[in-house]
């Protein structure tokens, strides 16, 4: 682990514990926002999950149904009853802003349906019109599925970076800074150390001193 | 607006003419993902739902739009029933998120 080299001063640790501070600070709302995003993107993964199955299952129905109305049927005459849809379906998008996740939100808008469904019923078969109408009926879950699983994706990404930016923090960053300060402490305290043993050499010299001048004035004196 | 599009096979695709889908059909994985590239990058459309047996081989393709907020690439089964391929993908999600599948154990 390469480490955070500098001067053992009294400054440079004020700075660093400071960017440690921030650090710590940073560490812990990431980690919350990491534990809410993960919340949030488990329940919708659990509602994109049964939405899914039933969408699979009701599609697979529905095309049972298709596939029995292509033999009933010529297909020339199929493609004709569905190629003219009167119904026009739009989707109204609306960007939101998801625990600073960009998501889009869409709407189902439907421009002109006309009256009396979207196709002509007097050529087709029944089992045609079924799945059509069993198809229409799910166009809304349809679009729901699009829209959380495209949720999910993109909750899923920025749940990894803020993992990542979490454990940097924790792992890395935190650490880093800490033996850094903790080997600046300890210089410094080595320092004093040093400080006090030349005070106290000096101290000794100084008594030695006094005591050889005052032996020199007073010899007789023991 | 936006519109909806799908992509895949003529059988299974025709049946979403009638809710107003643009249909476009593609006799090969190959054609899908050329498809699948411009309607991506055309920005018409909001959701681009895609037949499973195209899906399997077009995983790069899906991936590149996995992180913009648009299209919404969602994978259906196709005429010849679902392979699990949709759920595949949620789950690579929870893996990616979570770091374990933790979605088979509900």
């Amino acid at each position: 682990m390469s480490e955070i080299r500098v001067n053992p001063t009294r400054m440079e640790l004020k700075n660093l514990q400071k960017r440690y501070d921030t650090a710590r600070r940073g560490h812990k709302l990431l980690k919350d926002k990491r534990d809410e995003l993960m919340r949030q993107f488990l329940a919708l993964v659990r509602e994109d999950k049964e939405l899914r199955m039933r969408v699979e299952e009701a599609l697979c129905r529905a095309y049972g149904g298709l596939s029995v109305a292509a033999a009933v049927s010529d297909p020339h005459m199929l493609e004709e009853a569905l190629i003219l849809p009167k119904r026009h379906s739009e989707l109204r998008v609306e960007l939101k802003n998801r625990m600073s996740v960009t998501v889009p939100v869409f709407a189902l808008s439907d421009t002109g349906v006309e009256e009396g469904g979207i196709y002509g019923y007097a050529f087709t078969s029944g089992e045609l019109d079924d799945s059509v109408s069993a198809l229409e009926g799910l166009l809304p879950d349809l679009v729901r599925m699009a829209q959380l699983e495209k949720e999910a994706m993109l909750l899923a990404e920025e749940i990894e970076r803020t993992r990542r930016r979490v454990n940097a923090l924790e792992h890395i960053m935190m650490p880093r800074y800490l033996a850094a300060i903790k080997r600046i402490k300890m210089k410094l305290d080595e320092n004093e150390r040093g400080n006090i043993t030349r005070l106290m050499k000096v101290k000794d010299m100084m008594l030695k001193e006094a005591l050889a001048e005052k032996h020199s004035f007073f010899p007789d004196e023991e | 607006m936006y519109k909806m599009a799908i992509i895949g096979d003529r059988e299974s695709a025709l049946g979403f003419l009638a809710l107003g889908f643009a249909v476009f059909e593609a006799e090969s994985a190959d054609a899908a993902g050329a498809l699948l590239t411009r309607l991506a990058e055309g920005g018409e459309y909001a959701v681009i739902l895609l037949v499973e047996a195209y899906a399997a081989e077009l995983g790069d393709i899906i991936s590149r739009y996995k992180d913009a907020p648009l299209p919404a690439i969602t994978v259906i089964p196709g005429k010849s029933g679902g392979t699990g391929l949709g759920m595949k993908a949620l789950q690579s999600a929870v893996i990616r998120a979570v770091g374990a599948d933790i979605l088979l154990k509900d």
